[in-house]
């Protein structure tokens, strides 16, 4: 009897030791990302952006987490309390849970499910129910309106990155994340599949609110969009989940499209790099991709947001499923199902 | 032909990438932000900053009490209160002004015959309470005294246009 509760506390920490070391390094990245992202735009408009606060800012994330947990959590008097506070909580939640299946290397992986790719994708389209709860609880026309425009736009853009996701998978055979990865150890799927790579990069652009594709909160309409009656640590959780979400995404590219933590090239000085840096050094140049398209671009009317997703993403990859398909079966390369 | 180009331009998304190219560009430009509270910009010898009475050389305070800037104030910001002195001469009593009245116009200085009301080059002078900016007589020839070189300077370099 000891002996099974033994062994089954020391598994359960074990399991809680995998998450605490893939969520306390993820929180930090997030922190950083916000900064990076202040600077990285700063330096695109010819200046510096925050950097007093210590070396260079890197204090300024936690001088900007210490103020907003300083601050007073306001409950708004029309706002449903209970889904108010349930909303930030969901959202940040949801932005964590995906990360179980994200393969950081070869073996790292919290939980090496056979439908990774499905609880990935699940995960990110439950995202759309923070949202939406957090602009009806709200009680707020700004934010019922955001909420809108947000749920939306991340629906819209689902169906064609399921489509994009179909290409990828086609290709692998398998709809788990890390024999997604060991199917691209000859090339990058980034390269024969270039235009979904970049169709699914815009969709993860529209999927996490960012720029172009930001009017959930486009400021100059809709003040901040379905948050505007947040503050304080609830704020804090919708920004962390916000960014947690980009991150992941960028995790999501690079595991479908850009190797995981395969080296570009598997040659001599490359393949000495450890798995998880070229993991994280693909998750950051994406990232960076992010922050520069956020720099540049201006924000798309939601009726071209529209039609972007349903009238040229959708078709584009839906006749890039046939091709794809249509090629392997041609060229008699279609995978092997893998047996589950 | 012409609406074939133009969409597969936009498919290619050209104009995007010329857009990233820029901004990329930008990146790694210099960068034109000043440091402020450590870098400072250059200001004009005509910038009108916070308020100064001067004096003469001497030390006899320059202002005549002709009350000229009062007159001029559009925002009323100025009090003056004058009598003869022991001497015979005629100088203020009170020299008030309301900073958070005054809208940095620089008419008083203008006004000025003997060139003791000037706005100097100091624009570092918030305060924690709406009280510390009624400036009173001993404040502005404080500022006088404080910021004496800058603003002969100032006035020597602006002298040939006034």
């Amino acid at each position: 009897m000891d002996l099974i509760m033994n062994s089954y506390v020391i598994e359960l920490a074990w399991i809680v030791g995998k998450i605490m070391l893939v969520v306390g390094p993820l929180l930090i990245a997030v922190a950083y990302l916000t900064l990076a992202e202040r600077r990285v735009i700063g330096f695109m408009q010819l200046r510096k952006g925050p950097n007093v606060v210590g070396p260079f800012g890197m204090f300024q994330p936690f001088a900007d987490a210490l103020k907003l947990m300083a601050k007073e959590t306001i409950l708004p008097a029309g706002a449903n309390k209970v889904v108010f506070m349930f909303a930030p909580m969901l959202t940040f939640i949801l932005a964590l849970v995906a990360w179980a299946v994200i393969p950081f290397g070869e073996g790292l992986v919290i939980a090496d499910i056979n439908v990774g790719i499905l609880y990935l994708f699940a995960i990110s389209s439950l995202g759309v129910y923070g949202v939406i709860m957090a602009g009806w609880a709200s009680n707020s026309k700004y934010a019922f309106l955001g909420a809108l425009r947000s749920a939306a736009q991340m629906v819209s853009y689902e169906v064609s990155m399921g489509l994009v996701i179909i290409n990828v998978l086609i290709c692998v055979g398998s709809l788990n994340l890390t024999a997604i990865v060991e199917a691209q150890r000859g090339m990058w799927f980034a390269l024969p599949l270039l235009p979904m790579f970049i169709v699914f990069f815009i969709s993860t652009l529209a999927e996490t609110n960012r720029a172009p594709f930001d009017l959930p909160e486009g400021e100059s309409e809709l003040v901040a969009g379905y948050f505007v009656e947040y503050s304080s640590m609830s704020f804090a959780l919708f920004f962390l989940g916000e960014y947690a979400n980009m991150i992941l995404m960028s995790g999501m590219t690079t595991v479908l499209f850009l190797g995981g933590w395969l080296p570009p090239f598997d040659i001599w000085p490359l393949n000495l790099v450890p798995g998880p840096i070229w993991f994280i050094l693909k998750v950051m140049l994406l990232l960076f991709v992010f922050l520069w398209v956020r720099a540049t671009t201006p924000r798309y009317r939601y009726d071209q947001l529209m039609r972007l997703g349903w009238k040229i993403f959708l078709p584009f990859s839906l006749i890039w499923v046939v091709l794809t398909s249509g090629f392997l079966l041609w060229t008699d390369n279609l995978p092997a199902v893998m047996a589950g | 032909m012409r609406a074939m180009i133009d969409s597969l331009r936009s498919f290619l998304l050209l104009e995007l990438g010329k857009g990233l190219f820029l901004t990329l560009k930008y990146f790694f430009r210099p960068k034109v932000t000043i440091n402020y509270p450590y870098e400072k910009g250059s200001l004009s010898p005509r910038f009108r900053g916070e308020h100064a009475l001067r004096r003469y050389p001497n030390g006899e305070e320059r202002c005549i009490a002709c009350k000229l800037c009062e007159a001029v104030c559009p925002a009323q910001a100025i009090t003056i209160e004058a009598e003869p002195r022991d001497d015979g001469s005629r100088r203020t009593t009170r020299y008030d002004i309301d900073m958070t009245k005054c809208i940095y116009c620089g008419f008083c200085e203008e006004a000025c015959p003997v060139d003791a009301i000037v706005e100097g080059p100091n624009f570092e002078f918030a305060t924690e309470t709406r009280e510390e900016l009624y400036y009173d007589k001993d404040k502005l020839l404080a500022n006088g005294d404080r910021w004496e070189t800058e603003i002969a300077r100032n006035l020597a370099a602006d002298a040939r246009w006034r």
